[in-house]
């Protein structure tokens, strides 16, 4: 472990939640769960611990990549151990403390309960707290950062997934081109501000700012992929008006997070304006936000994207803080 | 689960449930309260594991390889209509069978007429996020994919099932409308039970697996064989709302 490397180094600074201004209050609290710097560091240890998955040959790192936004960049589907392929693309993880519900059929409620789902998931890591709360109990590393954040050496389901929580809650995206602009600190081109207009337009309904979602389920109207067996929302819910509903993902850093959509299928912004502005494409039962876009001309679709380019973070990106210490 | 971590799971089971498992020596004062002591059957034959076939409503033959669940929310009602609250959560398993046995300690004197509990965990309880003891997601009793604890899990087999692997498996959870699979039991006392110093009252109580399979909704294993998503929760559920009796109460004086 680096921990000599300045780089890693975790700070009270470091950890000191900050809310954005323009931000609504967040649904995760953390007032049981105090974030700590030693917190932060094991819940870092822990996203880019192998010894999560069965065979110990993936970590959340592996898919949930800085460079992408916490995105898995160029991959529609992806694979956990074993080479197995999931049905779903792998969404980014931004601002999780302002979601109320997390996967794309918002399947799982809490926040601290949501790394439960890939670990048991056999198409992922396919493991069982019980089998990870014995490897890291033969760990001295993880016997001695449990005693850094908790006083002693036990090490159980719940200060595992709360330490994680506290990694994973502090990636915050509120610096982009966007946001400067919002701030009065920035200044758009003329394409740029276009692309705004044409987004609040067309795209707010759902993708409302500042998070870039509204958190609700809908049909955005894509005919589905019948290889994937996948019902959407209704599989939660158990409402047949749910079907093939999935949740709003959010914009932000929208450049580094390709493909697009839950199954991944569209490799590149425009492959999804070209969707979306085209109604022949929509399945009948799409939602109504999507039946009112209007098809945009080739210097309409150009400004857009130029605008979803604004909400890139590099701040968020190349923050240091969620690197992999142990990468070599 | 390698042999080793069942071995360490059953440790920290009992780790949790020694404060509760008190009829040690360890306490100056022997406890006084109510030990429930939970006896689980097949209609009227006693539960074994894996080994003993058993016939449904329908006649079709069964084993039970598992049989978990939660009861919390615990209530004692006093004659006096007042009520004591054991906020607990307990997680049952077969398997555990000092899980079986529930030492309610320090319970206020008085004369107690009936005791109420839920099959399952509350709604604020599955949205509390990480917990500990019989709530910890080690138990295997939490869904992943869909947050919310397996309120009750019975797995077994049977040659009629249309499962592959003729695979028994109802995982009943789901704490919100319509599917809503939490269940209120009340059992009222024969006699009321005394609680004072030095006594402790012992409950036996029937949990009946074979009420699990019907009423108000029989169950055929040819065409349900597995409940394990909120689809059909709710109809095993209502099933499981009776599968308590009281069958005994002992006192045991010091």
């Amino acid at each position: 472990m680096n921990d000599e490397n300045p780089y890693f180094k975790i700070s009270k600074k470091d950890v000191k939640l900050i809310i954005p201004k323009n931000f609504p209050p967040p649904f995760y609290s953390f007032k049981n769960n105090q974030i700590t710097p030693e917190g932060f560091v094991l819940g870092r240890e822990l996203f880019y611990e192998n010894l999560l998955s069965r065979d110990n040959s993936v970590s959340c790192g592996s898919c949930h990549q800085r460079i992408a936004a916490f995105a898995h960049i160029d991959h529609t589907l992806s694979h956990g151990i074993y080479g197995r392929i999931g049905n779903r693309n792998i969404p980014s993880l931004q601002n999780l403390i302002w979601n109320n519900s997390f996967m794309w059929d918002g399947g799982v409620t809490s926040l601290e309960m949501q790394p439960l789902a890939p670990i048991n998931n056999p198409l992922e890591m396919d493991e069982s707290m019980g089998g990870i709360i014995g490897k890291l109990q033969n760990s001295v590393k993880y016997r001695n950062l449990f005693q850094d954040v908790f006083g002693d050496t036990l090490i159980n389901s719940e200060r595992m997934l709360k330490a994680m929580t506290q990694f994973v809650g502090l990636m915050i995206s509120n610096n982009s081109k966007y946001d400067k602009y919002i701030e009065g600190k920035a200044v758009f081109t003329p394409e740029e501000q276009h692309g705004l207009e044409l987004f609040r337009t067309n795209c707010a309904s759902c993708h409302t700012e500042p998070l870039f979602t509204n958190n609700t389920f809908r049909n955005n109207g894509l005919i589905p992929d019948s290889t994937l067996h996948d019902i959407g929302r209704e599989k939660i819910s158990t409402k047949a008006s749910d079907k093939y509903l999935y949740k709003v993902p959010t914009l932000r850093n929208i450049e580094m997070t390709y493909p697009y959509m839950h199954d991944g299928r569209y490799r590149k912004l425009k492959d999804v304006l070209n969707f979306y502005g085209t109604a022949e494409q929509h399945t009948s039962s799409a939602d109504p936000f999507v039946k009112k876009i209007s098809p945009l001309d080739f210097t309409e679709k150009t400004d857009l994207i130029l605008f979803l380019l604004t909400l890139t973070d590099k701040e968020f990106l190349f923050d240091r803080r969620f690197a992999d210490p142990n990468m070599k | 689960m390698t042999r080793t971590i069942e071995f360490k799971a059953g440790i920290i089971a009992l780790y949790i449930l020694l404060p509760f498992f008190s009829l040690s020596q360890k306490s100056k004062n022997p406890p006084e309260g109510i030990l429930l002591n939970f006896n689980h059957f097949v209609g009227d034959k006693l539960l074994v594991l894996d080994d003993t076939t058993y016939v449904n409503e329908l006649n079709q033959p069964y084993i039970v390889t598992k049989f978990n669940y939660y009861i919390s929310q615990i209530y004692l009602l006093k004659d006096n209509g007042k009520e004591y609250s054991i906020p607990n959560h307990f997680l049952i398993s077969e398997d555990k069978i000092e899980t079986k046995k529930i030492v309610l300690e320090k319970i206020p004197s008085g004369k107690y007429t009936s005791i109420r509990f839920i099959l399952g965990v509350d709604s604020l309880h599955n949205c509390s996020g990480a917990q500990s003891g019989a709530l910890d997601p080690i138990n295997a009793m939490f869904w992943t994919w869909n947050t919310g604890y397996i309120f009750l899990k019975l797995e077994g087999k049977s040659t009629l099932s249309s499962a592959i692997g003729n695979t028994l498996e109802y995982h009943i959870g789901g704490y919100r409308m319509p599917n809503n699979s939490i269940r209120t039991i009340s059992l009222p006392f024969k006699n009321p039970i005394v609680i004072e110093k030095k006594q402790m009252t012992e409950i036996n109580m029937k949990t009946d697996i074979s009420e699990i399979l019907k009423a108000p909704t029989t169950i055929d294993f040819k065409i349900t064989p597995t409940v394990n998503t909120l689809l059909n929760a709710k109809m095993i559920a209502d099933n499981y709302s009776d599968i308590f009796t009281i069958i005994g109460i002992n006192g045991i004086k010091y």
